[in-house]
């Protein structure tokens, strides 16, 4: 129960900052990544301001030997870069580019632009849905595996 | 008048104080791509599954209560449907591939100095200026 708030306070706290911060405008964030247009900085300010807060928990979740609420950290421990990551980004990349839109933006605008944000979001399931399919008949983590195809 | 910048620093800072309650309170990673697939069941590891749904409601919730308090947001969205479902087709793979998106990588793995996300951040920063770019010269928008 108490994981679940401190859940529901996080995700609340994200969409509200997204939406304070501009990031909810699907046009800001494509003006801040049309270098050749208006260019709009305001998201560099979302970054900078987001990495400081989380620049801190970093530093104290290093002296801590569990979270606050729950029995053990559950943090990524994967190094090095494979084919996955970068091609993965790229791909991300692309359609952060076409529509302005990546996943916390396009979820948390459901309740502001309903009908546009649907769709986004239902065919990012359907994005993640054919990853899955295609990963679950291939030997699962296949990519992570090979070693670093882009070298270390 | 506040200047744009200004709410894009505070609203950072609160997307910052999200993570880090997530990091701090329950060891998590607020990686919206992964935490989203777990929501409807599109990931075989990570947070159990009534902890990412419930962050994932948490998301609109919290953009609708500041939209409220702000007195509304505006919102441009691309006026084509197609270009809504490309979009999020891509983003959608793309994500799961890349094992994250701007929050995972960009501000959780960033902040750690994690090679693997400080690598994606630049690489889907450089490919959304491409995509924008192109999609510019080719008169696309």
């Amino acid at each position: 129960m108490k994981q679940l708030t401190f859940a529901l306070l996080a995700g609340a706290l994200f969409g509200a900052g997204l939406a304070l911060s501009g990031m909810s405008d699907p046009a800001k964030v494509r003006g801040f990544l049309d270098i050749f247009g208006t260019w709009n900085p305001t998201l560099m300010f979302v970054m900078g301001g987001a990495l400081i807060p989380m620049g801190l928990a970093w530093r104290i979740q290093a002296k801590l030997r569990a979270p606050l609420a729950a029995p053990r950290f559950s943090l990524p421990d994967t190094t090095g870069l494979d084919a996955r990551l970068i091609g993965g980004a790229a791909l991300f990349g692309v359609g952060w580019g076409i529509a302005g839109l990546c996943p916390g933006p396009a979820i948390a605008d459901l309740a502001l632009a309903p009908r546009e944000a649907a769709i986004f979001v239902l065919a990012m399931l359907a994005g993640m849905l054919v990853f899955k399919i295609i990963t679950s008949r291939s030997t699962p983590m296949e990519g992570a595996k090979t070693p670093g195809v882009m070298g270390k | 008048m506040p200047e744009a910048w200004m709410f894009g620093l505070l609203g950072g800072l609160m997307i910052g104080c999200a993570s880090a309650l997530m990091l701090l309170g329950l060891g998590r990673i607020a990686g919206i791509s992964g935490l989203g697939a777990r929501a409807v069941g599109l990931a075989d590891a990570g947070a159990p599954q009534s902890l990412a749904i419930f962050f994932i409601v948490g998301l609109p919730l919290g953009a609708f209560l500041m939209a409220r308090a702000l007195g509304g947001v505006s919102l441009h969205f691309p006026p084509n449907i197609a270009t809504l479902i490309i979009a999020g087709l891509v983003v959608g793979f793309g994500t799961r591939l890349g094992s994250g998106c701007t929050s995972g990588h960009g501000v959780c793995g960033m902040s750690r100095f994690s090679r693997r996300s400080i690598s994606a951040t630049l690489v889907f920063m450089a490919s959304g200026f491409a995509t924008v770019a192109l999609m510019r010269l080719l008169g696309i928008s």
